[in-house]
C-alpha cells in the first residue's frame, strides 16, 4: 500500500519525525513524503539509508518535492509498481492522446483542449499524471498556449509526461518545455496501476 | 546564516587597510580586534537569536553567555556590554524583564558592566548582546595557527542542538533538557582562566557552524586534524535522539558546506556524525596547545568542574582535512 504525509510547511526534525511514526504503521508498500526545501529531503534520505530502506526523490520545483521510500527492504519503488494494484484506490491519470478534446471542428477541438487543461489546474485533488502522447506532447512544447497550464501543474506536484517517439516525431524534443520525457514501458506501467484515467 | 552563504556575502564587502586593525571577518574569526596601543587592544562582538528554550531566563542567560564566548575565544576580558532587545508589542512585559535579568546576571558574571542597550519592536523575540572587551595584542588568540603535532581540546559537550530540537516537539527528557541548558548558561569565562596559563597556538567557540565546522575555520585551508570521535565529549541523549532522527535542518546544512572536507571512518556511526555537525548555542572553547602541555591543561579544567578532553591533534596530512576516526 501507498501513504503520503504532506510535510510542507514543517521544520526539521518534524518532517523526519512523522514519515518515522508512518513507516511504523506501514507493513509493506511504500511512504511518500512531500517537502518544501531540500535539507528536509536530504534530512530524510539519511533515515532511510540509516534504516536500510530503498528510496527515490522527486522534485516538482524548488519548493515541492517528493521522496519515496520503500518498506521492507526491497529497491527504491519503480514508476508505477508504488502504485497499489487495486483500481479504486490508485491515482488518478489524465490521458492527453491528441491536442485536441473530442472529434469534429479542429479548432473547436483546440480550444476545448486548452480550457479542459485550465479547468484541471482549478481542481482541489489534482491528478498524479498528465501523460501526453501523439498530437497531445504539441500541449507541453515552447509557444502552445497550454503550456502555462501544465507548468502550474507541475508545479503542485503532477508529473507531466511526454511520449518521446512522438516528440521526436514532431521534431518538438527541443521544444518540451514541461515535465519528462517517458516511453512506452512507462505509459503502459502507469495506466495499469492508475486508479482511474481520464481521457477527455 | 549557513556559513557558504555568510561567506559569499561577506566576500563582497569592501576590505579595510588599517594596520591597527588586527582581526576583522575576513578571516572567519570569532570577534574582531582592534590595536588602541602596544599593550592594549579592542575586542568587539555581537550576537543575537531567538529563543532556544521556553524559559525567559533561562533564555537571557544563555543569549548573554554566548555573546559574551567570543570575548573569551579572542584571549580577551569582557568590559562593556550592550543589551539587542527584539520584543513584540502585545507580548507581556515580565516575559522580556526575565530574559533581561537573566543576561545581566550572566554579564556581571563575566565581570563586565551592562552599560546600555538597543530595543524594537519585532514580531518575535531576540536577545543578544554586543560585548567590547580587552586584550593585549601580543596575547590574541585567533582562529588560525594550529601547529603540526598539536593536540586539540575541548571544553563543553556536543549535542545541545539536538537537544533543543528534540525538546521543541516534545521528545528530550527533562533531564537531558536540565544537562543541556546548564551547559549552554556556563560561561567560557572558567575555561579561558585557566587556558591562559598554557601556550595557545589556536582558539575558538564552537557555535552555530558545529564542531567539525569551526575546526574547519581553524584549519584554515593549511592543516588537516584527525579526531577521536570517541573521546568527543557528547550530552549522551544527543547521541539516542540522533539515533531517533530527531535531527536538524542547520546541521544538514553543516553537512552539506563541510562534506567534501570530512572523511568519517567505517567505525563511527550516524548518531556521533550527526552531534559532529550540530550547531551549538553557547558551545565550549576549541584549543590547539603544543603537545606536551595538553595532559596537564586537560586535568586542571576537569579540576574546575569542566568536562573537557583531547578530542584530536593536528597533522601534516591525510585523506581529507578533517578525519574522524
Amino acid at each position: 500500500m501507498k501513504k503520503t504525509i504532506d510535510a510542507t510547511g514543517l521544520r526539521c526534525p518534524l518532517p523526519v519525525l512523522e514519515a518515522k511514526r508512518a513507516l511504523k504503521d506501514l507493513e509493506a508498500g511504500t511512504l511518500e513524503v512531500i517537502v518544501d526545501n531540500t535539507i528536509a529531503v536530504q534530512n530524510l534520505e539519511k533515515m532511510a539509508r540509516q534504516l536500510g530502506l530503498g528510496y527515490e526523490v522527486r522534485s516538482y520545483g524548488p519548493d515541492r518535492h517528493a521522496i519515496l521510500i520503500a518498506v521492507e527492504g526491497g529497491a527504491a519503488p519503480r514508476e508505477g509498481e508504488a502504485q497499489p494494484q487495486r483500481p479504486s484506490a490508485g491515482p488518478t491519470v489524465v490521458v492527453l492522446g491528441s491536442d485536441q478534446m473530442g472529434t469534429g471542428d479542429s479548432e473547436l477541438g483546440r480550444v476545448l483542449m486548452k480550457s479542459f487543461i485550465y479547468a484541471l489546474t482549478e481542481l482541489e485533488e489534482l491528478p498524479a499524471k498528465v501523460l501526453l502522447y501523439n498530437s497531445g506532447v504539441k500541449l507541453a512544447v515552447e509557444g502552445a498556449d497550454t503550456l502555462g497550464d501544465l507548468r502550474k501543474l507541475a508545479e503542485r506536484g503532477v508529473e507531466i509526461l511526454s511520449c518521446g517517439t512522438c516528440l521526436n516525431f514532431f521534431n518538438l524534443t527541443e521544444q518540451l518545455g514541461v515535465g519528462a520525457v517517458t516511453n512506452m514501458y512507462e505509459i503502459v506501467q502507469s495506466q495499469m496501476a492508475a486508479g482511474r484515467i481520464v481521457r477527455p | 546564516m549557513g556559513p557558504e552563504v555568510l561567506a559569499s556575502i561577506l566576500a563582497g564587502l569592501p576590505k579595510v587597510e588599517d594596520p591597527d586593525f588586527l582581526v576583522g571577518f575576513d578571516k572567519s574569526d570569532d570577534a574582531a580586534v582592534y590595536r588602541l596601543s602596544a599593550d592594549l587592544a579592542l575586542v568587539h562582538t555581537l550576537d543575537f537569536f531567538p529563543p532556544m528554550v521556553d524559559d525567559p531566563y533561562l533564555f537571557g542567560q544563555i543569549a548573554a553567555a554566548n555573546a559574551l564566548s567570543d570575548i573569551w575565544a579572542m584571549g580577551g576580558e569582557p568590559k562593556t556590554a550592550l543589551n539587542i532587545v527584539c520584543f513584540p508589542e502585545k507580548m507581556d512585559l515580565e516575559i522580556l524583564s526575565r530574559i533581561l535579568q537573566g543576561g545581566s546576571e550572566k554579564v556581571l558574571e563575566a565581570g563586565a558592566v551592562l552599560a546600555g542597550g538597543h530595543s524594537i519592536e519585532d514580531q518575535d523575540v531576540k536577545y543578544g548582546l554586543s560585548v567590547t572587551g580587552i586584550v593585549h595584542p601580543d596575547r590574541i588568540y585567533t582562529n588560525r595557527g594550529c601547529q603540526v603535532g598539536d593536540l586539540l581540546i575541548l571544553t563543553k559537550p556536543l549535542g545541545v542542538g539536538i537537544i533543543c530540537a528534540a525538546g521543541r516537539v516534545g521528545e528530550a527528557s527533562p533531564e537531558a533538557m536540565e544537562q543541556a541548558v546548564a551547559s549552554m548558561a556556563m560561561l567560557n569565562k572558567y575555561a579561558a582562566e585557566v587556558i591562559k596559563k598554557y601556550p595557545v597556538h589556536a582558539c575558538t567557540d564552537v557555535t552555530g557552524f558545529g564542531f567539525l565546522g569551526h575546526l574547519h575555520e581553524m584549519l584554515g585551508g593549511e592543516r588537516h586534524a584527525v579526531i577521536f570521535s570517541t573521546e568527543v565529549p557528547v550530552i549522551p541523549e544527543a547521541l539516542a535522539y540522533a539515533d531517533e532522527f530527531l535531527i536538524t535542518g542547520a546541521a544538514q546544512r553543516n553537512r552539506n558546506f563541510l562534506e567534501d572536507h570530512v572523511h568519517f571512518g567505517p567505525d563511527v556511526p550516524f548518531s556521533r556524525e550527526e552531534v559532529l555537525f550540530d550547531p551549538q548555542t553557547s558551545g565550549g572553547l576549541l584549543v590547539s596547545v603544543p603537545r606536551a602541555a595538553a595532559q596537564d591543561l586537560v586535568a586542571e579544567l576537569k579540576g574546575a568542574g569542566l568536562p573537557a578532553a583531547v578530542v584530536g591533534e593536528i597533522v601534516d596530512r591525510d585523506v581529507k582535512e578533517i578525519v574522524v576516526r
